[in-house]
């Protein structure tokens, strides 16, 4: 404590900036999950219109959920290896969960191709073109979190100018990575299960 | 906890003209670049507002003001004042300006991506003027844009006027997240030491708060624009209901128009606090530095902040009352509307009480400022009696309407900007914008709105409709409602013409204004502690400043000045009523 000021004194230069960078994106996280809860609400009202169809999901959306979770969980690996100091492990847990990220969205393609091949077209009934629209929003968040990673993984293939901020840098990506696979599982939960019935039964209509 | 010096590896100060003036990462240069945007955007909504005006005063009288181009001129005028003035000056221009200076950082914390919101805000301008120059114009379905009016034939600007306006908006939103994730995480993150949340000036609270609700309100807007813009441009059906089309029924099918209103409104309503709370912060700070004392209940007035803003996301179905809802709803939202006049009626008494014996200094900015306290209170109390779901219903769609929420969302926060630049305009230039000029602006300004919009309140009593491009012919509206309606266009263009006075002013004293000494105003909050007037690249040299006391260490008795700055010794005195736990004493 400071006698003069009454307050506890600040951490200054890089110690500040990483407690900037880990306010920052608790910060846009708030934001995003806003929006996204948003979109949900908005499909829960638009639901209960009489010319709601429901569509069945494409099954290649449990293998992109696959490779969400595993790059979650590679990711989460690397941040610990990171703040060991074991460098090359974080690195190759770092480069595969990217990879995970990315085959997730190449995966998201591929579900739009079937269900575009089954004539399911964006604008054929509501529950399609939420689907599309929320996809391509998920898939633009992840792709948002992949240019961050891009700028990360140079730092750790030399991260001897600042472990402690390259370590935290890892650990803010496996943060963005677990809220990537929270979206989804809310997103998939709410797309393939979430019913007019259920909605009409929660509001009491039922 | 908050940290006093942010190593972002960017406070090597820029050496060539691009980067210190165009690509510039310094928080100064990209508020005055957001302020000169939105001013220039802000006049041409408001030679939109004067050609509106010359159509209702004269009818008819200009042949190239059509019953299409007047709904253009109402919808950009409404959406540049709320959206692209307003929110861009208070947020990007104060904001930026103000906060690192205030809670004594060195810059925002995340200098690069300010530097993006700013260009990005510009670029969402631009294309909201391209509007003006495709096919069919901009959009004229209003400034709320509600479908299905909005993208069907019928409605002006529906082929690309509509499609430019979504776009525009979306842009927008990104730069203000931009700018938001900055404003919040300095604020929380870099303040110098001693400055804790309860020393900050209430400017900065009232900006922070603001910015809460922006980074939370204008996802809506984003979901519904991004939902209209599919509807408009792929023939989803989120919100268009099946509908017959000048006689062609279209491919649209059970949408929904509610929940376009619902999604719009949710954002809407915050964004009368966001353009609303740092208007109350700034007047905090003037009425404090320009009466000489200190702002009664400081913390009263942080809490009326937050509460106000919290309030706001639960009000927004009041502007659907007419929309039909249960009426259950009816009167939680008129609950909830009218439970917001209390922490708005704390603020106001707070603001007469600081003023009560105090050293009343009749400059410009204080003349602004207390401009507002009389204009706030008057569209404020109107504002209750559209709270009530049973006087609003006969009331919405009349000139009763326009005339309140231009009097506490257009005039009232527009006072704030002109009083806040004319204050902080030494710092920002250093110089001292012309005194003259300055008084011929506010009396005619002040004197002026009142002419303009006191009246419409008696119009809107009498019934006369708000969104009618012409007024003739109708039993129901006196000839004497035309003539006070030729009066009030005479005075809209009077007002109008002031404007331009204040920005030669602006121009003019940037460069041949007198000098300004570094606190002109004697202010006790530590962005005139600067070394350096205006401040440089940094802020501080090379040391940051620490602060002992809040920001209203003023007429403090015993004290040889009539204020005692921020980071003035602690034993200066003047430390806050309430004063943060010292320190236990050592045992002897």
């Amino acid at each position: 404590m400071n006698a003069a000021t009454g307050v506890m004194p600040r951490a200054t230069g890089r110690a500040a900036a990483s407690r900037a960078l880990d306010t920052g994106l608790w910060v846009f996280i708030a934001v995003a999950s806003t929006l996204f809860g948003l979109f949900l609400t908005a499909y829960v009202m638009r639901m209960d219109s009489a010319d709601w169809s429901t569509i069945a999901l494409p099954p290649q959306l449990w293998l992109s959920s696959g490779l969400l979770l595993a790059g979650s969980v590679l990711l989460q690996r690397a941040s610990a290896a990171a703040r060991a100091a074991r460098w090359p492990v974080a690195q190759t847990l770092l480069l595969v969960g990217g990879a995970c990220a990315m085959a997730f969205i190449g995966v998201q393609l591929w579900a739009w191709q079937s269900l575009l091949a089954a004539r399911v077209m964006l604008a054929s009934n509501p529950a399609a073109s939420f689907f599309y629209v929320l996809t391509a929003l998920h898939g633009l968040h992840v792709l948002g979190g992949l240019i961050a990673w891009a700028a990360t993984m140079p730092m750790v293939s030399q991260p001897s100018d600042d472990p402690a901020g390259v370590a935290q840098r890892v650990a803010l990506c496996a943060r963005y990575w677990h809220f990537l696979l929270a979206v989804w599982a809310v997103l998939f939960a709410v797309l393939g299960w979430l019913t007019p019935d259920v909605v009409r039964f929660i509001c009491g209509k039922g | 906890m908050a940290y006093a010096d942010v190593d972002t590896g960017s406070h090597h100060a820029p050496q060539t003209f691009i980067t210190k003036y165009i690509w510039s990462q310094d928080h100064k240069v990209i508020a005055v670049q957001y302020a000169s945007t939105a001013i220039l955007v802000g006049l041409v909504g408001l030679a939109l507002s004067n050609l509106m005006r010359l159509q209702i005063g004269f009818p008819g009288a200009f042949a190239f003001i059509n019953a299409e181009r007047y709904y253009q001129f109402v919808t950009m005028h409404g959406m540049i004042m709320v959206i692209y003035l307003l929110t861009a000056l208070f947020l990007g221009g104060f904001g930026n300006y103000l906060i690192p200076l205030m809670v004594g950082a060195r810059d925002m914390v995340f200098p690069y991506m300010n530097m993006l919101s700013f260009w990005v805000y510009l670029l969402s301008v631009v294309v909201l003027m391209a509007s003006f120059f495709v096919p069919g114009g901009p959009t004229g379905a209003g400034w709320t844009l509600y479908p299905p009016a909005a993208i069907l034939p019928g409605s002006p600007g529906f082929e690309w006027g509509i499609i430019l306006m979504l776009v525009s908006l979306l842009i927008f939103i990104v730069a203000t997240t931009m700018g938001g994730l900055n404003y919040v995480t300095t604020v929380l993150q870099a303040r110098c030491e001693g400055m804790t949340l309860l020393r900050m000036p209430l400017a900065v609270w009232g900006i922070f708060v603001a910015t809460i609700l922006a980074l939370l309100a204008f996802p809506a807007l984003f979901v519904s624009g991004v939902m209209m813009l599919l509807d408009k441009t792929l023939h989803t059906s989120f919100f268009m209901p099946a509908v017959v089309s000048l006689g062609q029924v279209t491919n649209y099918k059970g949408g929904s128009p509610l929940l376009f209103q619902h999604l719009f409104w949710f954002f809407g309503h915050p964004e009368v606090y966001i353009v609303a709370l740092p208007a109350f912060g700034i007047v905090s700070d003037l009425i404090s530095v320009h009466a000489r004392k200190a702002i009664f209940g400081y913390r009263t007035m942080v809490w009326a902040i937050v509460v106000i803003g919290g309030l706001s996301f639960v009000v927004w179905a009041h502007h659907m009352f007419v929309s039909g809802m249960n009426p259950w709803f009816g009167f939680f939202f008129a609950t909830s509307t009218l439970i917001i006049a209390v922490p708005t009626a704390i603020k106001v008494y707070n603001w007469v009480l600081t003023l009560w014996r105090g050293d009343i200094h009749l400059t410009v900015p204080m003349l602004f400022t207390l401009a507002f306290l009389l204009t706030f209170l008057s569209g404020g109390l109107t504002g209750l009696f559209l709270g009530n779901v049973s006087v609003d219903i006969p009331l919405s769609g009349t000139y009763f309407v326009v005339a309140h929420f231009h009097m506490v969302m257009g005039v009232a926060p527009l006072l704030v900007v002109f009083g806040g630049i004319y204050h902080w305009f030494p710092k920002v230039t250093g110089r001292m914008l012309d005194d003259r000029l300055g008084q011929f602006h506010f009396w005619v300004t002040f004197i002026g709105t009142y002419l303009i919009y006191f009246p419409m309140h008696y119009l809107g009593v009498l019934g006369m409709p708000r969104r009618y491009y012409n007024y003739e012919h109708y039993q129901f509206i006196p000839a004497s409602a035309h003539t006070l309606n030729a009066f009030i266009t005479v005075v809209a263009l009077t007002v109008g013409a002031a404007q331009l006075v204040y920005v030669y002013n602006l121009v003019w004293s940037t460069f041949r204004g007198r000098q300004a000494d570094a606190n002109p105003w004697r202010a006790a909050s530590l962005e005139w502690a600067t070394p350096n007037t205006p401040p440089v690249h940094g802020n501080w040299g090379s040391r940051l400043p620490v602060v002992y006391r809040w920001a209203y260490a003023y007429s403090v008795p015993g004290a040889p000045q009539d204020f005692i700055a921020q980071d003035a010794p602690p034993e200066a005195g003047g430390q806050e009523p309430e004063p943060y736990a010292r320190p236990r004493e050592a045992p002897a």
